[in-house]
């Protein structure tokens, strides 16, 4: 709108638009030609939206310096819809700290996976396919992060989700991977119809409080020309806020804001997959290693937390709305990360870890409010630390699949020296999710215990701690089983370094998990009023890494040598360990309630209904015309005399009725 | 006698009945007949009770005309020409059937 200026400002479209050129062009004609091409193209594509991306945070942060204040920008936008004057529907790109850091981590992570795929999955059938699919899963992405309205929000939010449907569905031969597929996208769809229902209210009540408000604020006058009543700017802006929850949803007794902000919280719940939409996370690690990096552990599944962020005034207002995001971030990182303890797949384990690292971001965004929003810059701090190493646990894991050519932990082990770089990466990372300094993770989760306590929530900050401690447990018990000890399986005694295009982005990302955390988060992103960038809590800090520290140790101690401690550990918790290690029987509820339930009372009934009381319509209304076309069919006797008859009769009668009209 | 004939003119009416007689039985023996050939020939008067009702009507309404004639004229040729055509058609069905009875010609029975 205004002030903005610079060259990548002006065309920040070019952003989201680059991926999807390749895409386009990838699919169509690349691929078909050269397999080797479209890897190429495509990556390159990626790696050039990556620049732009880093040229528009440089000219950004340029213009507002760091540690001062960061207006919104909208510098490109097109009218795309217009429904009337008053109403209409823009696609664009919005510019602020948190968009900026998410396109920076998107390209990032994006491009390093692109490079990574291109030695992965090497020789695989659908090479072409599957690039295709990664560049309309990041053009999706990069549309959703620079949404200035909460439509091109939700278009972006279903096109990640069809995106990430394709790539966990990528071997199609395969049942179980068909079925995750299927599973990730109706489990997301159904979450996606709350975000739907909430989409709608926001913007039917928005258009309708629009003319209100644009007069009381002086919308014309005050920089917000312009302004869509769909647009984030209005619909986070206090004066629409405080109008909107005075209206009550009469059945409810809830305010209508807070119906509309639990109804979006349930499509972000869904995307993010927290409890209880967080069943379609560990299936979907079907798909290749590098999907699950890129969109299950980095970008798609923090789409739900940006989209918390994004609206985080609405939340923020509504403290019903806040708190259900507090809770439910909280039990899903507990929960999630107990069920982390006890699996045998690696990526599992790694998908349960980004449930309960998505579930810390997410309490952090809960737990502040607008007059303290730390926990606003810590759930971005993590978000951004978190993408880094979360990505580099997964293209490490997928570095060791590759090699022993199975996901199961007790067929690896003694890796450490065989996979040497892999090892030492895996390390870092496992080190930066455990948060021990001077590792990225050790500073975003400091942050987030900060915000938690200082925000009043001693609870929510237990949940966290203990969390923190359970983290560094899970994470070095596969750590300790894949790279220590002796190879127990055929693939462990043959596997063999990773090439080069596979170990250096894990190098790369090695290093941003390594350095990141020493970014002042607070001198970029933050709510409102500035504010200082206090260091490390060392109150916090230190009793963090001891928990931490534990948690190791009692991997280290269980995990270490030939495992009979784990199992012994796990005998002494009897039932608790099997109910734990079966996720709780979430899954089997899930199917008790569809089949049982769903299934036998509704969609019975339903099937029942169409087949009888539809189809027997259809078919009563054939039945209708054929016996009437029967019976007059006697008519036609095929003698001329008797439609001679017929015909002398109605020519009488006709006459009969032109008499009596006329006399 | 001419006197006497005079007196007893028929007048438009007579003459309209008389049409309606014809034009009645004509299509009385269309309805009911069963010969083709008796058809044609109830098909014949029916042809010419309207063609005796052209030449009524122009006698009695315009005397100084004669486009009833005129009219009357067509309609016999025209019905020379539908007899010659329906008896093409008799013979044609008699050679193929055997017969002219119409009512053994249901081909378009439903």
């Amino acid at each position: 709108m205004d002030g903005a200026s610079g060259w990548m400002m002006q065309h920040a479209w070019l952003i989201p638009a680059l991926p999807l050129a390749s895409f386009a062009i990838v699919g169509l004609l690349v691929s078909p030609v050269s397999k080797r091409a479209a890897g190429i193209v495509a990556t390159l594509a990626i790696m050039a939206s990556a620049a732009c991306a880093y040229l528009l945070a440089w000219e950004y942060f340029t213009l507002y310096p760091p540690g001062g204040k960061h207006p919104i920008l909208v510098p490109w936008s097109y009218e795309w819809l217009r429904y009337q004057p008053g109403l209409s529907v823009n696609v664009g790109v919005l510019v602020d700290p948190i968009s900026v850091l998410l396109l920076i981590v998107v390209t990032t992570v994006s491009s390093l996976v692109h490079i990574y795929s291109n030695a992965y999955m090497h020789g695989d059938h659908g090479f072409g396919r599957y690039f295709t699919f990664l560049n309309l899963f990041t053009f999706s992405m990069l549309g959703l992060v620079v949404a200035p309205d909460i439509i091109q929000m939700y278009v972006c939010w279903e096109l990640v989700g069809v995106s990430s449907f394709l790539l966990i569905g990528f071997y199609y031969m395969k049942p179980s991977a068909v079925s995750a597929a299927k599973k990730a996208f109706i489990v997301t769809r159904f979450a996606d119809l709350g975000f739907l229902v909430g989409v709608i209210l926001l913007s039917y009540f928005g258009f309708r409080l629009f003319p209100e408000w644009s007069a009381e604020v002086g919308a014309a006058t005050n920089g917000l020309a312009g302004t869509q009543p769909v647009d984030f700017a209005y619909l986070n802006h206090p004066a629409f806020l405080a109008r909107f929850s005075e209206l009550h949803v009469a059945f409810l007794g809830t305010s209508m804001l807070t119906l509309a902000m639990i109804l979006v919280y349930m499509g972000a719940a869904g995307k993010s997959a927290m409890f209880p939409l967080h069943i379609w996370l560990p299936d979907a690690m079907e798909g290749p290693t590098p999907v699950s990096a890129l969109i299950h552990a980095a970008t798609m599944v923090v789409a739900g937390v940006y989209l918390v962020a994004r609206l985080f005034p609405a939340f923020a207002y509504s403290e019903t709305a806040a708190l259900v995001v507090m809770v439910v971030g909280a039990f899903t990182s507990l929960f999630a990360a107990i069920i982390g303890t006890t699996q045998d797949d690696i990526k599992r384990v790694l998908a349960f870890s980004t449930l309960s690292q998505l579930g810390y971001m997410m309490l952090a965004l809960g737990v502040c409010t607008t007059e303290y929003a730390a926990g606003y810059t810590a759930s971005m701090f993590h978000l951004f630390t978190h993408a880094f190493f979360k990505a580099l646990l997964f293209l490490g894991a997928g570095a060791v699949i590759h090699a022993v050519h199975t996901n199961s932990i007790w067929e690896m082990g003694g890796l450490a020296k065989k996979m040497p770089i892999t090892h030492i990466t895996f390390l870092i990372a496992t080190l930066a999710i455990s948060g021990i300094w001077p590792f990225a993770g050790f500073f975003s989760k400091d942050e987030i215990l900060v915000s938690a306590l200082a925000g009043g929530h001693p609870l929510v900050f237990g949940v966290a701690f203990v969390v923190a401690g359970l983290t560094a447990f899970y994470m070095f018990r596969i750590y300790f089983v894949t790279f220590w000890g002796h190879g127990r399986g055929e693939g462990a005694a043959h596997a063999h370094e990773a090439p080069a295009v596979m170990w250096l982005p894990m190098a790369l990302l090695a290093v941003l998990s390594s350095v990141t955390g020493f970014i002042p988060m607070g001198e970029f992103v933050s709510l409102g009023e500035h504010e200082a960038h206090h260091g490390i809590n060392l109150a916090i800090a230190i009793p963090a890494t001891a928990v931490a520290l534990l948690g190791m140790g009692t991997a280290a101690f269980l995990y270490i040598g030939d495992g009979r401690r784990a199992k012994s550990a796990a005998l002494a918790m009897g039932g608790a360990y099997h109910v734990i290690k079966q996720k709780f029987y979430i899954d089997e509820l899930y199917l008790f309630i569809t089949h049982r339930i769903i299934f036998h009372y509704i969609a019975r009934p339903i099937a029942w209904f169409d087949r009888h009381m539809v189809d027997g319509g259809v078919n009563a209304s054939g039945w209708v015309t054929r016996t009437s076309g029967r019976v007059l069919s006697f008519m036609q006797t095929g003698q001329v005399q008797t439609y001679g008859i017929w015909f002398t009769g109605g020519v009488a009668f006709v006459i009969l009725i032109l008499w009596c009209a006329l006399l | 006698m001419t006197e006497l004939l005079a007196r007893f003119a028929p007048g438009l009416q007579e003459w309209l009945v008389l049409c309606a007689v014809l034009y009645a039985i004509g299509l009385y023996g269309l309805l009911t007949r069963r010969n083709a050939i008796a058809l044609l020939m109830a098909a014949e008067i029916m042809l010419n009770a309207a063609a005796l009702n052209f030449v009524v009507l122009n006698r009695f309404t315009s005397p100084q005309l004669v486009d009833g004639h005129v009219m009357a004229l067509f309609v016999v040729v025209l019905a020379a020409a539908e007899i010659v055509v329906g008896m093409a058609i008799v013979v044609a069905l008699y050679r193929i059937r055997n017969t002219v009875d119409i009512s053994h010609m249901n081909y378009m029975k439903g």
